[in-house]
């Protein structure tokens, strides 16, 4: 039997557009679109398009046949947290290996992870603030970021891409003057961190824009498995430094910082940002410890094994970047790694651009996918 | 002017082309100055060297370069694009900015045309820079020009409202519509003794006027924090989406003339136009030309000063200010003022 239809009166039939929005930013030319469906200027519905980007980590690592040789490329998979990624990486291995680290190495990378933290979300904060057309935010961020990268170069003698971090300790020492210039740069940076809250925290031009604006419940930030500042900014104190403690994060006093909903509701815009600006304060708080804590004197090579020598098991280790859990699961053979999957926040958060991004405006759209601070070399290893 | 160009120059024609030329000479200058010093203050707010090196001062050669090279860039038209209106999109918002400059009193021997109407002259005209946009953002099809076209009129048309508003308060206190008379019946220094005449000082709701008036300005000029119709990171460049070229440059160009002929016309309604501030000194057809372009470079350099400190609003929070603030505290601002003119 054929249905009956009744037509729509032809005003009801609002006519919606469907528009292609991004590359937001020269980096993300073919790695990320968003297929807009637009009601005017109001978002009907947003649908993230990952491109290509593949780095084909995972399948490299499996037939590199050492876990040795697999850690610059995991230094690819979040570029802006590449020695995160090394971490969380080396620790997995580590712990599947049962290898013991020297103290001093455990400090080190503690240092430079929550350096590379702040430098992580200066990006993050900086590229936001840009979003929302703020362009004097951003150099005032890369400028604080240029420091970093100048003290990781000197330790490491790269960059951006570091491969300084090795199974079983660091590829080589640290320079002489590495804590007095990470001291300068700690003196330097607290009074920088008023700076930027002056320029955008509370600028009401800036709290217009992001207040109330693509607010993520904590139970739908739970139910995608949200994590780091995104979950975090949704008032849940989840952080796996404190709750699930790796390495030697235990021994420091810090806070983590929620969203609470200062200008808006929980779990906004703003709380998202106002999250990662704290935790540059809280990682601040971590190095100084660190670097009171640090034993002076240590070779930082001694526990590398000459070879590594495999053995037969699986582990899923998870570590805390900037961005969230980034999770390493690893079956192991007599040979070397059999599997290697990286679970990385950038694609997790992402996925949840759809449920927060209806009813928005064209423009919110764009606060709300800075908010997210991806970097697309998570999302498509 | 004109007559002391036709004593000079023989034939009366080419002393009257070179008298309406002149404006032109002095915005392509100035927007050569002033994109500039847009690099030089951005590079001083954000603690960057900037353009420094073409042509080794200050990297003056710089904005020359940039105009050289946009020049020799290839003419895009889109397939579909309708393309007598896209060609035309940027002549059309030129001219209509160029053509308000004639009303705008220059210096004591200099005004294009000392109309009775100047200033209802000044801002029809200017509407035609709403128009324009349309054209050149429906012409080019492309969704997102249209969006940011679109953006653009509501903008230009809304803050239309406010900026007539405070310059009609002016209007009332001054009496005339002519941008001549009412520069001259701001010299002299007798507001409480030792303040120049500048209507600015005259009335207190005129402050209030003023304030009004160069946010209004701002949005209709299209600067930050109301730059929505260019807005780059959501509407890729706006309704100059698909323009490129010279083209474009004419776009940024008369983005430029627009800032500075609002400003010109800040600074000829409340702080005196050419009149000098210390009343006779400094004064005189020479004096008053520099008088009044230090004026308006004053508020383009302000203008400039929040593009680089400022966040952009939203489009319908713009509205919101202009509908909801704006527009009813120009309202009662003009009441208040015409009270004051009836008491005092």
């Amino acid at each position: 039997m054929a249905r009956i239809t009744s037509p729509q009166p032809a005003e009801l039939q609002k006519k919606t557009m469907t528009i292609n929005m991004g590359p937001q930013h020269p980096s993300t030319h073919g790695v990320l679109r968003i297929e807009v469906t637009v009601d005017g200027e109001v978002v009907k519905k947003a649908k993230p398009d990952i491109g290509y980007l593949h780095r084909c980590f995972e399948k490299y690592a499996e037939s590199l046949g050492d876990f040795a040789k697999v850690v610059p490329y995991t230094d690819r998979i979040d570029y802006v947290s590449a020695l995160h990624q090394e971490m969380g990486y080396v620790i997995a291995v580590e712990k599947l290996l049962e290898i013991e680290v020297p103290e001093r190495v455990e400090y080190m990378r503690v240092i430079l992870a929550e350096l590379q933290r702040i430098a992580s979300h200066l990006l993050g904060i900086g590229t936001f603030g840009l979003d929302l057309g703020a362009f004097t935010p951003f150099l005032y961020c890369f400028i604080e970021r240029e420091k970093i990268l100048r003290i990781l170069e000197k330790v490491s003698g790269a960059r951006l891409l570091y491969n300084y971090i090795c199974v079983g300790g660091l590829m080589r020492d640290i320079p002489e003057d590495f804590k007095s210039d990470t001291w300068e740069f700690i003196n330097g940076f607290r009074p920088k961190i008023k700076e930027l809250n002056d320029l955008l925290t509370t600028n009401s031009i800036f709290i217009e824009r992001t207040a109330n604006i693509g607010v993520l419940p904590a139970e739908v930030a739970l139910n995608y498995s949200a994590s780091g500042p995104m979950l975090r900014g949704s008032g849940v104190s989840w952080d796996i430094r404190k709750n699930d403690s790796y390495s030697i994060y235990d021994r420091f006093d810090f806070d983590i910082p929620v969203g609470k909903g200062e200008v808006g509701t929980v779990g906004d815009c703003w709380d998202r940002y106002i999250v990662r600006v704290r935790e540059m304060e809280e990682s601040l708080k971590i190095i100084e410890q660190a670097l009171d804590q640090m034993p002076d004197e240590g070779d930082v090579q001694e526990a590398v094994p000459r070879r590594i020598r495999s053995k037969e098991g699986e582990i899923y280790v998870r570590t805390e970047t900037p961005r969230g859990e980034l999770g390493y699961y690893i079956i192991s053979e007599k040979s070397g790694p059999y599997r290697i999957k990286a679970r990385t926040p950038s694609f997790v958060n992402l996925s949840i651009l759809p449920a927060i991004s209806k009813g928005a405006l064209v423009a919110d759209l764009v606060a709300i996918v800075g908010s997210i601070d991806i970097v697309l070399g998570g999302v498509d290893r | 002017m004109l007559s002391l160009l036709e004593q000079i120059i023989p034939s009366s024609t080419v002393a009257l082309i070179i008298f309406a030329t002149l404006p032109l000479a002095l915005i392509a200058v100035y927007a050569l100055f002033a994109i500039w010093l847009e690099r030089k203050v951005s590079a001083h707010i954000q603690d960057r060297l900037g353009p420094m090196r073409v042509g080794g001062w200050h990297g003056w050669a710089q904005t020359i370069a940039d105009m050289l090279k946009l020049i020799q860039k290839e003419d895009i038209i889109p397939t579909n694009a309708s393309r007598f209106l896209f060609k035309m999109a940027p002549f059309v918002l030129f001219a209509a900015s160029y053509a308000a400059f004639s009303v705008i009193p220059f210096s004591s021997a200099y005004i294009g045309s000392s109309i009775n109407i100047g200033v209802f002259y000044l801002l029809a005209v200017t509407s035609l820079l709403t128009l324009s946009v349309l054209m050149g953002s429906w012409a080019s099809n492309n969704k997102w020009s249209l969006l940011g076209g679109m953006r653009t009129a509501a903008q230009m048309v809304s803050y239309e409202v406010p900026t007539i508003m405070s310059v009609l308060s002016v209007l009332v206190v001054a009496g005339s519509l002519n941008l001549m008379t009412v520069t001259e019946m701001q010299a002299g220094n007798d507001v409480m003794g030792f303040l120049p005449n500048w209507l600015i000082f005259q009335n207190p709701f005129l402050l209030v006027a003023f304030v009004i008036f160069f946010i209004s300005i701002v949005a209709e000029s299209h600067r930050v924090p109301f730059d929505l119709p260019e807005s780059e990171s959501e509407l890729v460049a706006g309704f100059q989406t698909e323009y490129s070229g010279m083209r474009w440059g004419i776009f940024m160009l008369a983005e430029y003339a627009d800032m500075l002929l609002l400003s010109l016309l800040g600074a000829v309604l409340f702080f005196g136009g050419w009149a000098s501030p210390f009343g006779e000194f400094l004064s005189g057809p020479i004096w008053g030309f520099i008088w009044i372009m230090l004026k308006g470079m004053l508020f383009v350099f302000v203008m400039m000063w929040m593009r680089w400190t400022l966040p952009r609003y939203r489009v319908d929070q713009l509205m919101e200010i202009c509908w909801s603030f704006l527009i009813p505290i120009s309202f009662v601002n003009f009441v208040l003022i015409a009270l004051w003119e009836m008491i005092f």
